[in-house]
Order: structure tokens, then sequence, then C-alpha cells
């Protein structure tokens, strides 16, 4: 009885067996994700060509081929043009970048009062960073800081004229600094205003509602240059005799505006979207307009069209380059005023210096919109239907 | 702030006639009205007095006046410097329509497929749609236009070292020659063929879809439609013994001859705001082709639809339900967008009313004219847009 029983029971589990080479690492992703079926192989095949055509070269005027130190113009010219390269060579001119950068980031801002533009610089993301991060602590504190102290400091830093600063009028201003300067407060300027204007737009009261859509529907109609052709040359006709305002005032005003508008219309988004319950939610519970409002519906709403409101941001920083058509320079139109340089104007000079401020701008607005998603993550507090 | 209702009860004598929600609401709308009035009258005196101060004349009469500059491109009315200040405004609007219009068109298609290119199951395909448009969306529109015109086209070789391209066109600095086309007698055959044969095509699509409700039959229309397009311009031609020569750019010793030329600031804008809108457009699409439900392909899948009748019939239709709002903002800014024409030197509307602001001082009177017409557009694209919406609406019970 002892040694009869022969029925066998396995003790341990069988080793798992290794998938068949088709269906695991790199052969199953390039299986699935590459070549699916005869159609993807071929859009992979012509994708792969494209790259094949494009890449290399882009990287070889970028990188390889690129002159990324030099005194003058020769380092990026041909000896046909004029410069050191040999013929037939073709690479980007960050030696012109280089020379450039402290006009590409201050403009004509005297240099040896550039400490106060890095200062505010400094000021501005010291105060920015802990804002931005969720978990620092005094985020009230330090939104006050941020968008009531620092705009009177940076506006007596960078003007001068008080505490034996030296004047600096706003028509040496140029570069990377309008292009912040103009996004900062059309931002902060656009924000408040814009949900004034959408409150406004949704109010029941007739004549406010009248005014606030007209408004917006006429900002909306124009393009933006046209905005700004109104403020620097209309708003002088439209003061009293004698006041002027600084150009670069005018120019702020024409994009706060402008923006403003576009807010407005995010903002309406979000408000229309709060279900009729919560209105009627506040209304049951007592509240007054401005407490409804601001402690049940603009919370909710706002949280709804982050990404709106981050994509007019874009777009206003964006929009930004446009101030050079009235002839005022932000950075692309600093970096264009020195294509004319002659000490720097070859064939490679427009391309590289383009490719910069490009540069600038893509890090500028792509971290926005991460930052967007970020917080559109953070805040879902999975209500969605 | 109006809705409340104070009860008409015994109460209402004891509150304040500030309290009141109702007087309230009349008071700040009378109040914001008397603001914008004394503001308006405000700066309608200031103009005034601006204007008598700097003795500058008001009114359009000015329009009338010899213009005295010339236009680099003016494709559709014969315009010269002794032309008046209205043609060259005229020019200049003509001009926008036609960037505006023709950018709408390749952005719609450059951005079909690169939204569609996003949600392809190809990694590779994926990815290089997302570089696309996550390169265009964050730089600036006119950093694009600078790109093509000081980057891309002022490089190209001069009109002796013209790059030949494919059916006899060449590429230079200074644009882009395509062989013109001209019409000899009897070509405008053509043209009715042709309007003959869209009236057809539409007949015959509205009789098989008919056909197909009552009967099950579908029809070919597209071959139906592509045979008639093509078939019947083609036979009205060769009736009148093909009427119609092409005139090839031919390369000379400095310069091409013949043929008709595109310049490079139009080719610049063109591009620039095709493939910056693009870049919009393929997100809006991709957001409408995922906001359609699963299991609507998967129900048509269920009932036999084979995929290409899936997304013809199912998906499609209910995407551009999705689709079609944001699309019309976003061919709103691109016609906007066309003002940075200004930037490479097009002679669009912005730019032709820029100088005759230059000339004449006119800033009132110019600017007038840029609201009234952009306005004109946008609403006339939302007007558009608008009715396009309504036809593609849900229809619900």
């Amino acid at each position: 009885m002892t040694d009869t029983n022969i029925s066998f029971v396995r003790q341990e589990m069988l080793q798992g067996q290794t998938p068949p080479l088709g269906e695991r690492g790199i052969v199953r992703w390039v299986r699935v994700n590459l070549l699916a079926t005869p159609v993807d192989a071929v859009l992979t095949v012509l994708a792969l060509l494209v790259l094949a055509w494009f890449l290399p070269p882009l990287i070889n005027w970028l990188f390889i081929q690129a002159a990324w130190v030099g005194p003058n113009r020769s380092v990026c010219a041909t000896v046909a043009q004029g410069g050191l390269q040999p013929d037939g060579w073709s690479g980007a001119c960050w030696a012109f970048v280089n020379a450039k950068f402290g006009q590409f980031m201050y403009g004509p801002y005297p240099i040896d009062q550039r400490w106060r533009v890095n200062l505010v610089g400094i000021m501005f993301v010291a105060l920015l960073i802990p804002l931005l991060i969720p978990k620092a602590p005094y985020k009230v504190l330090n939104a006050i800081v941020f968008f009531f102290v620092f705009p009177i400091v940076a506006f007596f830093l960078l003007v001068g004229g008080w505490f034996g600063l030296p004047y600096v009028e706003t028509s040496v201003w140029g570069g990377l600094l309008v292009t912040l300067v103009i996004s900062f407060v059309g931002i902060s300027v656009s924000l408040p205003l814009g949900i004034a204007l959408a409150l406004g737009r949704r109010s029941k009261m007739p004549v406010i509602k009248m005014l606030c859509v007209i408004f917006i529907e006429m900002v909306r109609g124009i393009p933006l240059v046209t905005v700004l052709f109104m403020a620097s040359y209309m708003l002088p006709l439209f003061l009293p005799p004698g006041v002027s305002f600084d150009k670069f005032l005018r120019a702020l005003i024409g994009v706060a505006l402008f923006a403003s508008a576009y807010m407005a219309e995010v903002v309406r988004g979000g408000l229309q979207a709060i279900p009729k319950g919560q209105y009627e939610g506040a209304d049951s519970l007592g509240l007054g307009y401005w407490q409804k409002t601001g402690l049940i519906i603009l919370p909710q709403a706002l949280k709804l069209v982050i990404p709106g409101i981050v994509n007019t941001f874009i777009g206003l920083f964006k929009d930004t380059s446009l101030v050079s058509i009235i002839s005022m320079f932000d950075l692309l139109g600093t970096v264009r005023q020195h294509f004319n340089d002659t000490n720097w104007s070859s064939p490679q000079t427009p391309m590289s210096g383009l490719v910069f401020a490009g540069f600038v701008f893509w890090i500028f607005c792509f971290g926005m919109s991460r930052y967007s998603i970020f917080m559109e993550n953070r805040l879902d507090t999975g209500h969605k239907r | 702030m109006v809705s409340q209702d104070i009860s008409p009860g015994t109460d209402s004598g004891k509150v304040s006639l500030l309290n009141d929600p109702k007087f309230r609401g009349y008071l700040f709308q009378a109040l914001a009205l008397l603001i914008i009035v004394v503001l308006g009258y405000w700066i309608v005196n200031n103009t005034i007095a601006n204007l008598q101060r700097a003795r500058l004349a008001t009114g359009f009469g000015f329009l009338d006046g010899r213009a005295g500059f010339d236009i680099s491109s003016s494709p559709y009315v014969s315009y010269s410097s002794d032309s008046t200040f209205a043609k060259a405004l005229l020019v200049g609007i003509l001009n926008t329509l036609t960037v505006a219009i023709a950018g709408i068109i390749t952005a719609t298609i450059i951005g079909f497929i690169i939204g569609i290119g996003r949600l392809s199951h190809n990694w590779l395909i994926r990815k290089i749609c997302t570089v696309y448009v996550e390169l265009f969306r964050n730089v600036p529109p006119l950093l694009v236009i600078f790109f093509w015109y000081s980057g891309v086209l002022a490089v190209l070789p001069q009109a002796r070292q013209s790059i030949a391209l494919p059916f006899g066109t060449y590429l230079n600095n200074r644009g882009f020659y395509v062989p013109s086309l001209i019409m000899g007698e009897g070509a405008w055959l053509a043209g009715v063929a042709f309007l003959i044969a869209v009236v057809a095509t539409l007949l015959v699509r509205r009789w098989a879809h008919k056909r197909q409700m009552a009967t099950g039959q579908p029809f070919p229309v597209g071959l139906t439609a592509i045979a008639l397009i093509v078939g019947l311009p083609l036979l009205a031609l060769a009736v009148k013994g093909f009427p119609m020569t092409l005139d090839y750019p031919i390369l000379g010793a400095f310069n091409l001859k013949g043929g008709s030329q595109v310049g490079p600031e139009f080719i610049s804008l063109y591009l620039a705001l095709s493939f910056y809108t693009a870049a919009f457009i393929a997100e809006i699409v991709r957001a409408g082709i995922r906001g359609v439900g699963k299991g609507q392909s998967e129900a048509a899948h269920a009932l036999g639809l084979r995929a290409g009748t899936t997304t013809r019939l199912v998906v499609v239709p209910q995407a551009m339900r999705i689709i079609t709002p944001p699309l019309a903002s976003q061919y709103l800014n691109l016609t906007k967008n066309s003002s940075l024409a200004i930037a490479a030197g097009y002679p669009d509307l912005f730019a032709v009313g820029g100088t005759i602001l230059n000339q004449t001082g006119r800033s009132l009177e110019v600017v007038v004219i840029f609201m009234i017409v952009y306005l004109s557009l946008s609403i006339l694209t939302s007007l558009f847009m608008n009715w396009y919406n309504a036809k593609m609406a849900l229809v619900e019970r």
C-alpha cells in the first residue's frame, strides 16, 4: 500500500515560458507599433524616408557645421561671400547669437544699468516658482507679493528716476525684457478684466450685458495689429491736447484689452458649463450675488477652463511679438533689427537668429502648456462626466 | 441680481430702496450708461479739438484722391499709382481675401492629415505629427512668416540659377514661376460645361440618395461626379479644338520670361499662415474624432459596415459636429492673422491702409475702414459657419 500510489501531484508551479520571439521585447513593439498592417508598414517606410531626408541636414546645420564662436561675420560666410568658410558651407551662425545675446535679452537698455533688469528677473523667478509648486507654503502671501508688491518694485527698478537710480525711458527697453513685461502685465490685467466682462455678459441687466457684448465682439472681430495701431495712433487723439502717453504704455493697454476679450469668452464657457443646480443651491443658502459668484460659481468655472485660460496666456505671449509692427522692439523685433548689422550680416544670420528667437518663445509656451496639463490633473476632482 | 423677487407683501415698505435688487439693477445700469456716455462725449470732444488743432480735415472724401504709390501685387484689378485711394484699398481687401481663402484651404488639408495622424496606430507617424503640432503651436505666427521670408525664400538662388521644378515651374528668390494659362476664343464653353457638370452632379447625388433610401441599391456617385466634372469641360474644349495655350516661363540670361510669378511675399505669408493654423486645426480634429464614442463605431461594425464606410457615415458626421465651432474660430484667426502680411511686405488691407495713413495722416478714417472690413469678414465667416453648424447639428425630438 505504501508504494502502490503512483499518482503524481506536482508540488511547485511550472516555470513560465518566455513568449515566442514575435511576441516580446522590441520585436513585438516594432510589429505592433510600426508594422501592424501593410498600410502601416508603407507609412513607416515613408516616414523613415522623410526623416532620413530631413534630419541629417538639419542636425548638420544646427550643430556640426555651425559656427559657434567668432568675432564677426567672417566665421559665418563662405570665401565667396567674403568670409573664412569653404565654398558650399552651410551652418548655423551661433556666433551671431552669442555676440548679440545681451542685446536680445535687454535691447538697448544701458549696459551699466542691466543689473536692474537682472534683479527684477531674479525676483520674478524667486516669487513665481513657489507660486507654481502646489506644496510650497504661504500661497496667499506669495500671490499678494507677486501680483501687487512685485509690479510696483519692478516698475521703480526698471524705469528708475527715484532713489538715485538713473531714469531709463521705455524707448530704450527691448528684447526679451519687453516681451516678458508686456506678457506679465497683459496676463495679470486680462484675467480679472476678462472675468468681469464674462460676468457682465452673463448679467441679467440688459445695459451691462449689451456693453460687454459690444466690447467683446468688436475686439474679437479685429486683428491685434489693428488694436495696437489704434492704441498707438488713436489714443493720442482721444485725450485732451497736451496729455501724452508713453508709447510702451499704449501698447500695454492695447494688448491687455485685446487679451481680456478673448479671456472673457473662455471664462463664459466655464460659467455656462456650471449646472443650474449650483446657482440655485447658492441662492437657497441665501448667498448674495458676489458671495454666490466668488464662492460657488467662479472656483468651479475657472477650474473647468484652465486649459482655455492658459491657451489665451500662450496666445498673448506669442502676440507680444506683434508690437514690432508699431516699431517697438521685443525679442523677435530685436533679433530682426540685428540682421542688418554690417558686422554680422551673412546668408546664415537671419535663419540662426530666427531659430534662436523661436527656441526662446517655444520654451516659454511649451512650459506654460505643460504646467497647465499638470494643474488640470491636480485639480481634477473626478466630477467630469 | 434682479432675479430675486421681493414679495409684495407687508415687508416691502420697510426695505430701503437701496436694498431692492430691482432698483439697484436699474441704478447700476443707469450709472454704467452715464459713465459710457460721458466718456464717449469726452473722447469725441477731445478728438474734434485735436483734429482742429492739427488742422486735419475729416471725412472720407480723400478716398477719391490719387494714391501715388505702387502695389506690388494686384492680380484682379488693374492698379497703378494714378489710381484712387479707394481702388488701393480694394486691392488690399482682395489680397487679404486671396491669402485668407488660400490659407484656409491649405491649413484645413494639412490640419486634417496631421490630426488624423496623431490618432494613428503607427508610433512613428503619431510622434512626427505630435512634434509638428507642438513645434508650430508654440511659436508666434510672425516668426513663422519671417522664417519663410528671410530664412527660406530670401536665401534661394538668384533668377539665373533658378531651381527647375516639375511641370515647367521655377523657384528663385523672386518667387515661384508657374506656366500661365492663356484662354483662346471659345474657352468660355469649358467654364459653362464645368458649371453644368457641378449642377448635374448635385442632381445625381440627390437622385441616388433617394433611390438608396427607397430600394437600398447604392449608386457610384463619386465616380459619376469625377466623370462629369472632368469629362464635360474636356469634351467642351475638344469640340472647340482646345483653344488654350500654356505660357511656360523660360529661363533667360538674367530673368525668367513668360509665365506668371507668385511673389515671395505671398508665398511666405501663405505658407506661414497655413502651417501655423494647421497645428491648431490638427488638435481640433483630434479632439473631434476622439469625442465620438467608441460605441458608435462598434455598433457600426456590428451592423456589418466596413471600416471605410464606418468612418464616412458614422464617425465623421458626428466628429464634424464637435469640430465645426472651433474650426470656425480658427478660420477667423487665420483671416485676422493675415494682417501680419505687413511683416513680409505683402500688400494686404492692413499694409495698404498703413501706407495711406502715412501719406494722408487720416488715422481716424483708416482705422474705421479697418474695423468695418475686418468686422464684416468676421461676421460673414461666423454666419456661414453658424449656418453649417445648424445644418450638421443633432436633430432631436
